[in-house]
C-alpha cells in the first residue's frame, strides 16, 4: 500500500490543486460539448472529494498532518508556505465538498437555459478552491490570498445574472465590503509580521504576547471575518447577495461564508488562546462582546425575516440568525476557555457550535434549493404571488417541509441536536441567553409556517395550473441534503463522536497544533 | 520621528480612503477610495520590510564580507506586497466592470438612486 501512503501524503496540495486545474480546464472542455463539460466539473469535484475522504481517514486516525511547499530542508520556518490539516480543517473541507457537489448536481438542469455557463463552472470551481484553501492553510498570508480569491469569485457569481440591476447592486455591495475587509486582514497580518517576523499560524501562536498591537490585530480579524460571516451590525450585504445570486451558487457561497467563520474559530482559539491565558479579564470581555453581538444577530435576523415578502431574501435573513447561534458558541467558548470549573460548559457549547456549522449549511442550503426550485418552475420570487404549489410540486413541498423543520430545531431533524447542545450550555452560563435563543427558534418556526402556508397551501391559482415538478437533477440535489439532514437527526451521537468532538479538542488544546508544526518540521 | 513618517502616511491614506468610501456618492469615487486604502496597506508592508543595515538578498551582488545569511534581509514583505498588488488589480478591474454594468442598467452612478434592493 505504498502508493496509498504517497497519495495521502500529497493530498493536502491535491485537494486545492484539482479544483483549480478543473476551473481553468472547464472552458476548454466546454468547447467539445455542454454535457461533457458538466460531467467534467462533477468528476473534478468528486476527485477532490475522494482526496478529502482519504485525508480525513488519516487525520482522524493519526492527528494533524503538515504539507510543506518547497524548501524542505531550510531551518527558517518563516519563508515557507505550509498547509496544516487537523480535524477541524478536514471537517470544514467535508462540509465544503458536500455543498459544492450538490450545487453542481443541482446546476445541471437549473442553469441549463443560461449562456456563459463555461465561466459559471470556472467560477464555481474557483470558489470551491479558495474555500478549501482557506480551511487547509497553516499560513496567515496564504489565508488572505484565498480570502481574496473567494471574494472575487463569489462577487462574480452574485452578479452572474447581469441583466438584473438588483444582482449588480448586491454584487457591488459585496465586493466593496469584502475587499475593504480583506485589506484590513492584510493590515493585521502586517502587524503580526512587524512584531514576530513570522506568518505561520503555529509559530505566531507560540510566541504571541498580547501587546496593544496584537489587540488591534485581534479586533481587526474578528470584525472582518465576522463581517464576512454575516455578524450584525455588518450583515446587510448577506441577505442581498444570498437573495440575488442564482440559488445553485448560493449554497457554495454559504460554504465560503462558513470558511470565514472557521477563520474566527481559528484566530480566537488557536492563534490567541496562548495569549489569553496570561490575561484572563480581556478574554472574557471579548467573549462577552461576541455573545452580545450574537444575540443581536439572532434577534435582528429573525425580526427582519418576519417582514420580508421576497422568498429568497427571507431565507437570507434566517441565515443571518443561524450564524448568530454559531457566534454564540464562540463567545461561550471564549468566556469559559481558561476557567477550570466551566470548561465542560464551554466544550458542550463548542460541540453544539461546530455541529451547527454543518447543520446550518444543510438546512439553509435545502431551503435555498427549494426556493430555487419554485423560481425555476414559476419564475416568481414574491411570496404574495405564490399559492397552492403543493398540488403541482409534491417532492419540492416535502423537501421544503424537511428544511423548515430542521432549521427551526424540531426533534427528528439535525437542527434539534445541535441547538439542544447550545441551549443546554448557554443556560448554565446565563439563562437569559438560552431563553432568547429558544424564543428565536420558535419565531423561526412561525415564520416558516407562514411561508409554507402562503407558498404551498391555499387555493389553486389559475396561472400556476401548468406548473410542473422540477427536473430530476434538482430533485437529486435536494434529496441528498434531505437524507443527510434526517440521518444526522436520527444519529447525532455518531456525528458528534466521530466528526465534531475531535475538531473541538483541537480548538480547545492549541498545543497540539503548535507542536505539529514546530516539533514535526 | 523621521522613521514614523511612513506610518503616519499609512494611517492618513487608510482614513482618506475610508472617508471616500463612506461619504462619497459616486461609485467611481468609492472605487478610488478602496484603491487608496489598498495603497496605504501596501505602503505599510513595504515600510515593515526596511531593516537598518540590512543587505538586499541578491546572491550575485553581495558586498564584500557580508555574513550569509544573517545580514541579508528576508524579502517576505516585498513578496507580500507584490501578491497584494496583483490581487488589487483583479479586484479593481472587477469593480470597474460592475460599475459599468450598473451604469448601463440604472443610467446613473449616484448611490442614492441605485436602491432597488429594499432594506
Amino acid at each position: 500500500m505504498n502508493w496509498l501512503a504517497e497519495i495521502i501524503k500529497h493530498s493536502p496540495a491535491l485537494i486545492v490543486a484539482v479544483p483549480l486545474l478543473g476551473a481553468f480546464l472547464t472552458p476548454l472542455v466546454g468547447m467539445i460539448n455542454e454535457k461533457v463539460r458538466n460531467i467534467f466539473a462533477l468528476v473534478m469535484i468528486s476527485i477532490t472529494g475522494f482526496f478529502i475522504a482519504l485525508l480525513a481517514s488519516d487525520v482522524y486516525a493519526n492527528g494533524p498532518r503538515i504539507y510543506v511547499f518547497g524548501a524542505q530542508n531550510l531551518a527558517l520556518p518563516v519563508v515557507r508556505i505550509l498547509f496544516e490539516v487537523d480535524s477541524l480543517s478536514i471537517f470544514m473541507a467535508i462540509v465544503t465538498f458536500i455543498l459544492a457537489f450538490v450545487a453542481l448536481v443541482y446546476s445541471w438542469s437549473f442553469m441549463k437555459e443560461n449562456d456563459g455557463l463555461d465561466k459559471y463552472y470556472t467560477l464555481v470551481l474557483l470558489l470551491v478552491t479558495s474555500t478549501l484553501g482557506m480551511e487547509l492553510t497553516g499560513d496567515i498570508f496564504n489565508f488572505f490570498v484565498f480570502l481574496e480569491i473567494s471574494c472575487i469569485s463569489s462577487c462574480a457569481l452574485i452578479a452572474f445574472w447581469v441583466h438584473k440591476g438588483e444582482a449588480l447592486e448586491a454584487a457591488f455591495k459585496y465586493i466593496v465590503i469584502s475587499s475593504i475587509g480583506a485589506l484590513f486582514v492584510l493590515f493585521a497580518i502586517g502587524i503580526f509580521y512587524a512584531q514576530y517576523n513570522a506568518l505561520n499560524i503555529a509559530t505566531l501562536a507560540n510566541v504571541i504576547q498580547f501587546t496593544f498591537l496584537d489587540k488591534i490585530a485581534l479586533v481587526l480579524l474578528v470584525v472582518v471575518l465576522g463581517m464576512k460571516a454575516g455578524l450584525v451590525p455588518m450583515h446587510m450585504w448577506l441577505p442581498d447577495s444570498y437573495g440575488q445570486a442564482p440559488p445553485s451558487v448560493t449554497i457554495v457561497i454559504i460554504g465560503a461564508t462558513q470558511a470565514s467563520l472557521y477563520g474566527v474559530f481559528r484566530m480566537c482559539f488557536t492563534l490567541y488562546s496562548g495569549a489569553f491565558k496570561n490575561v484572563v479579564i480581556s478574554e472574557s470581555t471579548i467573549g462577552l462582546i461576541i455573545i452580545m453581538l450574537a444575540i443581536l444577530t439572532i434577534l435582528i435576523g429573525v425580526l427582519m425575516a418576519l417582514i420580508q415578502t421576497d422568498f429568497r431574501r427571507l431565507i437570507g435573513f434566517v441565515a443571518v440568525a443561524e450564524i448568530g447561534y454559531i457566534f454564540l458558541t464562540i463567545g461561550v467558548g471564549l468566556v469559559t476557555l481558561h476557567d477550570p470549573n466551566m470548561i465542560t460548559v464551554g466544550k458542550t457549547a463548542m460541540n453544539g457550535g461546530i455541529f451547527h456549522i454543518i447543520n446550518d449549511c444543510l438546512d439553509i442550503g435545502l431551503l435555498f434549493l427549494s426556493a430555487g426550485a419554485i423560481y425555476y418552475a414559476t419564475k416568481e420570487t414574491s411570496l404574495n404571488e405564490m399559492g397552492g404549489l403543493a398540488r403541482n410540486m409534491k417532492y419540492t413541498t416535502i423537501f421544503f417541509l424537511i428544511g423548515l423543520l430542521a432549521v427551526s430545531g424540531i426533534p427528528p431533524m439535525n437542527g434539534f441536536a445541535s441547538k439542544l447542545l447550545i441551549y443546554q450550555s448557554t443556560y448554565q452560563l446565563n439563562p437569559i441567553i438560552s431563553i432568547v435563543a429558544i424564543l428565536a427558534s420558535i419565531m423561526l418556526l412561525a415564520i416558516f409556517v407562514k411561508v409554507f402556508y402562503s407558498a404551498f397551501l391555499g387555493p389553486k391559482i389559475s396561472k400556476f395550473e401548468n406548473v410542473k415538478e422540477v427536473p430530476k437533477s434538482m430533485l437529486i440535489g435536494m434529496g441528498v441534503f434531505a437524507c443527510i439532514i434526517i440521518f444526522f437527526g436520527l444519529f447525532p451521537n455518531i456525528v458528534i463522536h466521530h466528526l465534531v468532538e475531535p475538531a473541538v479538542n483541537v480548538l480547545m488544546n492549541n498545543a497540539q497544533y503548535i507542536s505539529a508544526v514546530l516539533g514535526g518540521v | 520621528m523621521i522613521y514614523n513618517i511612513p506610518f503616519i502616511a499609512v494611517v492618513a491614506m487608510i482614513f482618506i480612503g475610508l472617508y471616500a468610501v463612506v461619504f462619497r456618492r459616486n461609485l467611481i469615487k468609492m472605487v478610488i477610495g478602496i484603491t487608496i486604502i489598498e495603497c496605504g496597506v501596501n505602503l505599510f508592508l513595504i515600510t515593515l520590510g526596511y531593516r537598518e543595515g540590512g543587505v538586499a538578498p541578491i546572491y550575485t551582488s553581495l558586498p564584500e564580507g557580508t555574513q550569509y545569511p544573517s545580514e541579508m534581509v528576508l524579502p517576505v514583505p516585498q513578496a507580500l506586497t507584490l501578491t497584494s498588488i496583483v490581487i488589487g488589480v483583479a479586484v479593481l478591474a472587477l469593480m470597474l466592470s460592475l460599475v459599468m454594468h450598473i451604469y448601463k442598467q440604472y443610467g446613473t452612478l449616484d448611490v442614492r438612486k441605485i436602491r432597488r434592493l429594499k432594506e
